[in-house]
């Protein structure tokens, strides 16, 4: 299936949709949205561009395996939760560095559930992907 | 490193593996002073200190008689092995095991905590599978592994149910503080359902009657496995269990009749099959059986001169066992057979082995100046004393004798001396000393310990009956006892043997006969009891897992609908009133659309149809979601609906076009419709009793408060997910991520097909 106007629309919403999907994910703390969600919208990107130009096209655009992701992100939020375990705390509790304490409110600036969140955004996209693309490639 | 894919250095590695036998053997041997005065050594460290079991070990007599012949034993077998499988690819998996097996069967005789014993027990056993089934490309081999496990692995956890029993009544694993409440276990009720626990354990482990069969099937090891595993060791781990709880169980009428029973049964029954094979070392098999029969039978007594005939015996039979199971590998390995009819005139060409063999072979017949005479002797002994059935007793040990002594002869005469048969003569030459020296050294030991017994009476013997039996009588063993009835037995058993190995070929031709007209034997039962419990599996698979995805869910929701539905009307007094709300024109449209969707998808008979339709459904119960201030929620069910649709599509349209079935079964139809509907109310009906209620906010009054206090977070449902409740996310996650990865293997698998 080669459809023309598919494929030009797809160059453009594709990455509209992972500059939103990006979005998502870092504005989930305080609106909604986050990893899970944005991880979601990412994949739905991809399986458009699927769609209009074939897995193996897909694959040589993301450059890295999925399964390698999903590890990625295991390692990062296990990594998370042991910042806190090492610095004393229980597993995975949240840690905030914030500057700016000389004004009235404290402006944070970033903090573990974000590393988090980004753990959780690697996982499920890449499971996804994985899925996706291997039952395309059969 | 040491390479063991390098032949040379894989021997060498094994050759040092002998080591470890050797400093253990020398260890024990130096606690032998305090044991020969009564003593003992006990060692403890905390093990599972929450559950107060500690790992304590205790050295007594018994310990250290069955540690020196564990190790004793297994430095020869090991050094043996290291010639015997020269070449083998798997040498260094072997000698791994054949450690670890040694190991564990030294903790098992030394535990004094009851699940440390049980523990090494099991590890004995899944060793003695691994060892079994060395030769792992043989499917016999894999067979007979598989039944050793099934069998002794299932008396172990019966032993296990038994001592579980015993710690409840007695408040204590350890074993040497049972001892001191013997007297009221037994007078208790639950006395005999611990004994049958630890015979059936002791029985598995020690193949008598009717869980016999297995040792003559593991004869699919290799051949020092066996001298080690099933002559010595592994299978004396009953007889120990049972002399180890003598002093606590045994003495009752029930202890003695069982083992005097079974182990005549086991004995006379092991003795007669032994005549009836042609196999080298399935003779040697059934011997073992017979010879564990009759430890069995002495155990059961309660005299002294009884348990000295089983601890005496058990140590002939180490000794003279391994040896000849030793000689037998050393014929199969140098002459490619273990038929004792292609075999024969050995002598010339093998000396050493010969030595060994006519050494081991007059112990185990019982000749004078011989270890086995010493035992006999004292067997007879101990048989005449038995309290309960002394007849039988005595004349099961000299049949028994008797019938060993047509074995022996048979081994010695016909493998050794007699006419040299089979093409292997012109070039069989004797195999290297690290083989013969331990069938050497072990027939020695028959030869000194028959001329001095006295030393071996005090060292071992003695020690070992002591920490079972304790009552002061001596314990003598010595050469000459003088004219009386013992002697006139091993006269008339030697009579007997003489007569039996001259018709030994008749006996063979009537003992096959007959074996073959029994209507079923033990393997048999083993072999219909398992198809049955396979057969069994396979029926229950059909019926719950017969891979219909309709029956699945049928089951699934079915069971949801009675127990969920029965607990609602069983306390509907609680939900006072169900209240209705009013909605909206807009939420009404919704479900209007919702409701289409379904019935498209349920009655399309297109699946591209009823996919679209499920997305229809889910984008509608998620603006549902937004109406009622859920955006996160909404958000999510959205973008999963999507994705869903998009990947079943993609499945969809790689399936081959199929017409989906005619609908033939209206009845079921219906069925499955009102059993949706029954659900769909059910859950309806539960959701507006439970939003009748006021709802409890104090858990979601702690989130709004401290959501950006403590977690600098406005959105609620991301600070839940990524702060407060972050394990429950990572277990998700992880969920998600073995999911994707096992539906990945299950893609590549099919492809690979």
């Amino acid at each position: 299936m080669q459809s023309l106007i598919l494929r030009t629309a797809t160059r453009l919403l594709v990455s509209l949709i992972l500059v939103f999907s990006v979005y998502l994910l870092f504005r989930g703390h305080n609106a909604p949205g986050g990893g899970f969600a944005g991880a979601l919208v990412a994949a739905t990107g991809f399986a458009l561009y699927i769609m209009a130009e074939g897995a193996a096209s897909v694959r040589k655009a993301i450059r890295i395996d999925p399964r390698r992701l999903i590890i990625f992100g295991m390692g990062l939020t296990l990594a998370t939760g042991l910042i806190a375990w090492l610095s004393g705390k229980p597993f995975l509790t949240g840690l905030w560095w914030s500057m700016a304490k000389h004004t009235d409110t404290p402006l944070v600036v970033v903090g573990t559930p974000l590393l988090f969140d980004i753990g959780v955004f690697a996982i499920v996209l890449g499971t996804i992907l994985t899925l996706i693309l291997t039952l395309e490639e059969n | 490193m040491i390479n063991l894919a390098n032949k040379n250095s894989a021997v060498r590695f094994a050759r040092a593996t002998c080591a470890i036998p050797l400093i253990l053997f020398l260890a024990t041997s130096f606690m032998l002073p305090r044991t020969i005065a009564g003593g003992f050594y006990r060692f403890e460290f905390a093990w599972i200190p929450d559950l107060g079991v500690q790992m304590s070990f205790m050295l007594d007599g018994l310990s250290v008689l069955f540690a020196l012949i564990i190790s004793g034993i297994g430095f020869f077998v090991t050094l043996y092995s290291a010639d015997y499988l020269h070449g083998h690819h798997q040498t260094g998996r072997f000698f791994v095991f054949l450690q670890a097996f040694m190991l564990s069967m030294l903790g098992l005789v030394t535990a004094d905590n009851a699940l440390a014993l049980f523990v090494f027990w099991e590890l004995t056993t899944i060793f003695s599978y691994l060892l079994i089934g060395f030769e792992h490309e043989k499917e016999s081999s894999r067979a007979s592994a598989r039944q050793a496990l099934l069998v002794t692995g299932a008396g172990g956890l019966v032993l296990l149910i038994g001592f579980l029993l015993l710690e409840i009544i007695s408040g204590t694993y350890e074993i040497s503080q049972m001892v001191s409440i013997a007297p009221q276990l037994k007078n208790h009720p639950l006395y005999g359902v611990i004994l049958t626990t630890i015979f059936i354990g002791a029985f598995t482990k020690s193949a008598q009657f009717p869980f016999h069969f297995w040792l003559p099937n593991a004869m699919a090891a290799p051949t020092p496995i066996s001298a080690f595993l099933h002559s010595a060791t592994l299978v004396k781990g009953g007889i120990y269990l049972l002399a180890r709880f003598h002093p606590i169980l045994g003495g009752t009428d029930a202890w003695t009749m069982t083992l005097v029973i079974i182990g005549a049964v086991t004995a006379i029954g092991g003795a007669f099959m032994a005549l009836g094979q042609s196999d080298l070392k399935k003779i040697l098999a059934y011997t073992t059986v017979t010879a564990l029969g009759i430890i069995t039978l002495f155990l059961g007594g309660k005299t002294t001169s009884s348990l000295t005939a089983a601890i005496t015996f058990l140590l002939v039979h180490s000794l003279y066992k391994s040896a000849l199971f030793l000689v037998v590998g050393i014929i199969d390995h140098q002459t490619g057979t273990r038929r004792i009819d292609q075999l024969g005139g050995l002598w010339d060409s093998m000396p050493f082995t010969t030595f060994a063999a006519v050494a081991a072979c007059l112990s185990m017949a019982g000749f004078p100046l011989f270890f086995g005479f010493i035992g006999k002797e004292i067997m007879y002994k101990g048989a005449l004393a038995e309290t309960m059935f002394p007849i039988l007793a005595t004349s099961t040990v000299v049949l028994c004798n008797a019938l060993m002594v047509a074995v022996a002869g048979i081994l010695v005469i016909r493998a050794f001396l007699g006419q040299p048969g089979g093409d292997y003569y012109a070039t069989v030459r004797e195999a290297s000393p690290y083989m013969w020296c331990g069938p050497v050294m072990l027939g020695g030991l028959d030869i000194l310990f028959g001329i001095v017994p006295d030393w071996v009476g005090r060292w071992l013997v003695e020690p070992a009956v002591r920490a079972i039996h304790y009552t002061g009588e001596d314990i003598e063993l010595s050469f000459f006892h003088g004219i009386n009835e013992p002697l006139l037995l091993s006269i008339i058993t030697l009579i007997l043997g003489i007569r039996f190995y001259l018709k030994h070929q008749f006996l063979y031709k009537w003992i096959n006969i007959t074996f073959g007209k029994l209507p079923i034997t033990a393997s048999q039962a083993y072999d219909w009891i398992s198809e049955s419990i396979v057969g069994l599996g396979k029926i229950q698979t059909r019926l719950i897992q017969n891979g219909s995805l309709h029956r699945y869910f049928f089951v699934v929701v079915a069971f949801f609908v009675i127990s969920a539905g029965y607990g609602f009307f069983r306390h509907s007094e609680s939900f006072p009133s169900i209240a209705f709300p009013l909605i909206s024109w807009r939420e009404f449209l919704l479900t209007i659309v919702i409701s289409a969707a379904v019935i498209t998808v349920v009655m399309t008979r297109s699946r591209l149809l009823a996919v679209c339709g499920l997305g229809v459904i889910g984008a509608g119960i998620a603006l549902i979601f937004l109406s009622y201030g859920a955006p996160d929620v909404a958000l999510t069910q959205l973008l999963v609906e999507t994705l869903t649709v998009i990947i079943v599509s993609i499945i969809l349209l790689r399936l081959p076009r199929l017409r989906l079935k005619p609908i033939k079964y209206r009845p079921q139809r219906i069925f499955d419709a009102s059993l949706a509907l029954g659900a769909g109310v059910l859950v309806t009906t539960l959701l507006l009793a439970v939003l009748s209620h006021d709802l409890d906010r104090s858990v979601t009054a702690f989130f709004e408060q401290n959501s950006y206090l403590a977690a600098h977070g406005r959105n609620i449902v991301n600070v839940i997910l990524v702060d407060f409740r972050s394990m429950d996310t990572l277990g998700e996650i992880i969920v998600v991520a073995t999911a994707g990865l096992a539906g990945y293997a299950l893609i590549l698998n099919r492809r690979s097909k």
